[in-house]
C-alpha cells in the first residue's frame, strides 16, 4: 500500500513567484493497527544488543629541555650551637655543656631513658636473634632463560656533522668512563666544518662529555693506558701518535713528528707492558708497524714493515688495519692486513727478516678484528668480509671454526673476557651478535639491532657485562647483556679447551692428508714434466696446433662420454684426481692448454661445449664447426 | 650523678662501642667519641627519628616512637629519642 502526495504543477506557470498561505492541519491518511499482522511475528526475548563506549583518549609526548644535576655534599661539623657561643673556644662550650647537664629536665629525660636502653643492649648480648640456623643452601643454576641485553645508555656524537664511532676505550679501573675517539672513516670525506674533536664521556652524564680531546687531526684509534689511567694515547688520520693526560686537559702534551711518522690513519695502537708503563705501538694502512715512547714522541724506537716477502720494501708491505698484543705474551703479536692475511710476528727476532714468523691467509677483504682468546691464547678471533673465524696459532692453512657467511660485513669482533666460549661481533647493518659456540655453533645465541647505520667499533668491559657499540653516525650504545652470557657456567673451561683441541686436530690432520697429496701430484707431475720438457721448446703455431689436437680430443671423449653414457667427472688420460678437492693442481704444460683443461672443472658437458667454443679463439671458430659436423 | 650512673651502667655492657648524648640542636653534651663523629651522628639521626616518629603517629596517632634500632652489617645504632635529647648508643653486636 504506497502512499503517494502528488504534486502538480504545469510547465507554463513554472517561474512564477510561490505565495505561501497557512493551512490547518489535514489528514492526509489514516491507518489503522491491524492485530492479525502481529502473528507473522513472535517476540523476541531477550534482545542482545551491544553497546560500546571508549571515552577518546589522546596520546601526547612532552620532553623537557634536559637539566644538567649536580650532586653536592656539605659537611656539618659543629652542631647547632647559639649565636653567642664561639664554638672553638673549648671554655665556653665545656660551660655550657655543663650548664645543660644540670638542667633538671635533660637529667629527667636521660635517667628515663637509660633502663629502656640498658634492655635493649641487654638483649642484644642475650640471643643475637638474627642467626642463621640452616647456612644458605647452594642456589643451583637453573635459569634458563633466554639470553637477552638491554641498552643501557645511548651517547651521541654532539657534533652537527656526525662523524664515525671509529675507537672505544674503557677507563681501566673503574669503567666508569669511555674515551671515543671519532674521525670520518670514507675516504677523502672530510669536510671543512668537522670538527677534529674526539671525547671521554662519563656514563653518569652522557649529555656532555667529561673532556674534550682536541687533537691535530682526527683520532682514529684511542686507548687508556692500563698502568695509569690519566694517560691516552692516539693514532690520527693523518699517522701522527698523540698523548693526552687527562689531568693537564685537552691539549695534547705531545705529538709525534709528523715526517717519522706512519703516512697512513693509524688504525690501531696498543699499550706495551713495559716496567715504566710508557711504551705503545701502532699500526697502519701504510705497511709500517712502530714502536713509541711517549716520553719522546719525535721519533719510533722501533720499526717494522710488513713485508711478507721478507725483503723489508715498503713498497711489497702489506697495510696494517688492527693490532693484537696479549700481555701474557710480551714478545709476540699479530697484525690484521687490509689483504686479508694475518701477520704473526716476534718482537725479539735478531733480523728484521725473522720478525715475521708466520702468516694465514684468513679472509677476502681486510681483517676488521684480531683478538686472542683471553683464556686460551693459541686461539685468535679474526674478523673480515661476512665472516668471523676462529684460528689456531699451529694450524695455518685455515681456519679452526668459522661462522657462516653473513648478508652484511662484519666490522668489529672480540671475546668476552669472562666466558671463554663467547664473542662478540657486530655488523654493517647495525646488528650486534653474541656467539656462544658451547651452545650453538651455527647461529649467534643472541642477534640485536642495536640501530640502522653500520656499526663500527665494539668493547666489553672488564666485567664482561657491559658493551659499548660505536656507530658510523657517532652514537655509541651501551648494551648490558643478561647475566647467563657473562657468567662462567660450569665446566666451561674444560669443554671449551676439549672443542679447541679437537677443532686443531681436525684441522691438522687435514693438512697433513692434503700435504700428502699434493706431493703425490708433484710426483706424477714431475714424471710428465719429463716427457714435456722436449716439447717445451715450441713456436707459437705448434703451441696453436697442439692446443687444437687436444681440443678435439676433448670434443671427442666428450661425445663418447655422451653416447655411452658414462660416470661423469672422470676423463682418461688427463690425470686428475676426483672432481672435489681444494686444491686445483696448476697444470704444468705450455700456455695453449690451459684454455681446453679449464674446462675440466664445470660439471655438465653442455656447459662445458659452450664453454669450449666460447674459449677458443675466434678465428678458429668456423673451422671446428666445420669439423663438429664431418665427425658427427 | 645519676646521668653519670645511667651512662656508666649502659657503657659497660658487652659489646657497646660508643655513647652519644645529644640536644635537639644537634650539639652532644656527652660522648665517649670525637666531636666531629658525635656530629655527624647527631645531625643524621635527629632527622632519621624525626621521620620514624612522624610516621608511627600517622600510622597510629596515639602511638608514639620508643626507640629505634638500625642494624647494619658492622654494627647496630641504637637510638632513645627523647624529647629534648636524643641517645645514641652504637654497640658492635657478636654474630
Amino acid at each position: 500500500m504506497e502512499i503517494i502526495y502528488a504534486y502538480t504543477r504545469k510547465r507554463s506557470e513554472f517561474g512564477r513567484p510561490c505565495s505561501f498561505s497557512d493551512w490547518p492541519a489535514k489528514v492526509t491518511l489514516d491507518i489503522p493497527p491491524e492485530p492479525s499482522l502481529a502473528d507473522d511475528f513472535i517476540l523476541r526475548n531477550p534482545v542482545c544488543s551491544s553497546v560500546q563506549h571508549g571515552s577518546d583518549m589522546s596520546e601526547h609526548e612532552v620532553n623537557t629541555e634536559n637539566v644538567t644535576v649536580e650532586s653536592r655534599g656539605v659537611n656539618h661539623v659543629e652542631g647547632g650551637w647559639p649565636k653567642d657561643l664561639n664554638p672553638q673556644d673549648v671554655e665556653q662550650t665545656a660551660r655550657f655543656r655543663k650548664r645543660v647537664e644540670k638542667d633538671e629536665h635533660f637529667v629527667n629525660t636521660v635517667v628515663h631513658l637509660g633502663p629502656l636502653m640498658e634492655h635493649c643492649v641487654r638483649q642484644n648480648n642475650a640471643i643475637d636473634i638474627y642467626e642463621e640456623y640452616f647456612e644458605e643452601e647452594e642456589v643451583a643454576e637453573a635459569e634458563d632463560e633466554p639470553p637477552s641485553a638491554k641498552t643501557i645508555n645511548v651517547i651521541r656524537d654532539p657534533n652537527l656533522t656526525k662523524r664515525t664511532a671509529a675507537h672505544l676505550s674503557w677507563h681501566p679501573n673503574t669503567c666508569k668512563k669511555l674515551a671515543v675517539a671519532y674521525s670520518s672513516l670514507e675516504f677523502q670525506q672530510n669536510m671543512k666544518d668537522m670538527s677534529f674533536d674526539s671525547y671521554i664521556w662519563d656514563l653518569e652524564n652522557p649529555s656532555k662529555p667529561e673532556l674534550v680531546l682536541k687533537p691535530s687531526s682526527p683520532l682514529v684509534s684511542l686507548e687508556y693506558n692500563p698502568k695509569d689511567s690519566h694517560v691516552l694515547v692516539g693514532g690520527c688520520y693523518n699517522g701522527q701518535m698523540a698523548y693526552w693526560d687527562t689531568r693537564k686537559g685537552g691539549l695534547p702534551v705531545e705529538v709525534s713528528a709528523v715526517e717519522l711518522s706512519h703516512r697512513d690513519p693509524v688504525y690501531g695502537t696498543i699499550w706495551l707492558q713495559s716496567k715504566a708503563g710508557t711504551e705503545c705501538f701502532s699500526a697502519s694502512t701504510d705497511g709500517q708497524v712502530l714502536w713509541w715512547d711517549i716520553r719522546k714522541l719525535s721519533e719510533p724506537t722501533e720499526t717494522l714493515i710488513l713485508d711478507i716477502t721478507r725483503k723489508g720494501l715498503l713498497e711489497n708491505a702489506l697495510g696494517a688495519v688492527t693490532l693484537e698484543f696479549e700481555p701474557t705474551m710480551p714478545t709476540k703479536f699479530m697484525v690484521g692486513t687490509e689483504q686479508g692475511i694475518v701477520i704473526a710476528c716476534n718482537r725479539k727476532a735478531k733480523t728484521p727478516l725473522e720478525k715475521i714468523t708466520s702468516t694465514y691467509c684468513s679472509h677476502h677483504g681486510p681483517v676488521y678484528a684480531l683478538a686472542r682468546n683471553p683464556f686460551y691464547p693459541k686461539n685468535f678471533l679474526t674478523v673480515g668480509d661476512w665472516t668471523a673465524r676462529i684460528w689456531s696459532e699451529e694450524s695455518k692453512e685455515s681456519s679452526v671454526m668459522w661462522t657462516k657467511y653473513h648478508l652484511s660485513y662484519l666490522t668489529d669482533g672480540c671475546w668476552s673476557p669472562v666466558r671463554p666460549a663467547v664473542f662478540f661481533t657486530t655488523r654493517s647493518d647495525g646488528t650486534l651478535d653474541v656467539w656462544d659456540f658451547l651452545f650453538k655453533q651455527k647461529d649467534p645465541s643472541l642477534s640485536l639491532k642495536v640501530c640502522d647505520e653500520p656499526l663500527s667499533s665494539l668493547r666489553l668491559q672488564d666485567n664482561g657485562c657491559v658493551v659499548g657499540c660505536g656507530s658510523k653516525l657517532g652514537t655509541v650504545t651501551l648494551l648490558e647483556i643478561s647475566s647467563g652470557l657473562c657468567t662462567l657456567q660450569r665446566n666451561e673451561k674444560n669443554l671449551v679447551n676439549a672443542m679447541f683441541e679437537r677443532e686443531t686436530k681436525r684441522e691438522k690432520i687435514l693438512e697433513a692428508r692434503h700435504r700428502e697429496m699434493r706431493l703425490k701430484e708433484r710426483a706424477r707431475s714431475e714424471a710428465r714434466l719429463a716427457e714435456a720438457e722436449s716439447t717445451l721448446e715450441e713456436s707459437p703455431q705448434e703451441v696453436l696446433k697442439r692446443a687444437r689436437r687436444e681440443f678435439f680430443e676433448v670434443i671427442e671423449a666428450e661425445r663418447t662420454r655422451a653416447e655411452t653414457k658414462h660416470l661423469r667427472g672422470k676423463v682418461q688420460g688427463m690425470g686428475r684426481t676426483g672432481s672435489r678437492h681444494r686444491d686445483f693442481l696448476p697444470w704444468g704444460r705450455g700456455q695453449g692448454s690451459p684454455s681446453a683443461f679449464q674446462v675440466k672443472d664445470r660439471v655438465g658437458e653442455e656447459v662445458a661445449a659452450e664453454g669450449e667454443e666460447s674459449q677458443l679463439p675466434k678465428g678458429k671458430e668456423e673451422e671446428e664447426e666445420q669439423e663438429e659436423k664431418d665427425a658427427a | 650523678a645519676e646521668v653519670e650512673e645511667t651512662l656508666k651502667r649502659i657503657e659497660a655492657h658487652r659489646g657497646v662501642v660508643a655513647t652519644v648524648v645529644t640536644n635537639a640542636e644537634g650539639i652532644p653534651i656527652r660522648t665517649t667519641v670525637d666531636n666531629s663523629t658525635s656530629v655527624q651522628y647527631a645531625g643524621l639521626f635527629h632527622q632519621l627519628t624525626t621521620k620514624a616518629r612522624s610516621a608511627v603517629r600517622e600510622i597510629d596517632p596515639q602511638n608514639d616512637l620508643t626507640f629505634l634500632r638500625i642494624r647494619s652489617k658492622k654494627h647496630e645504632i641504637m637510638i632513645a629519642p627523647g624529647t629534648i635529647s636524643i641517645k645514641i648508643t652504637i654497640e658492635l653486636y657478636v654474630l
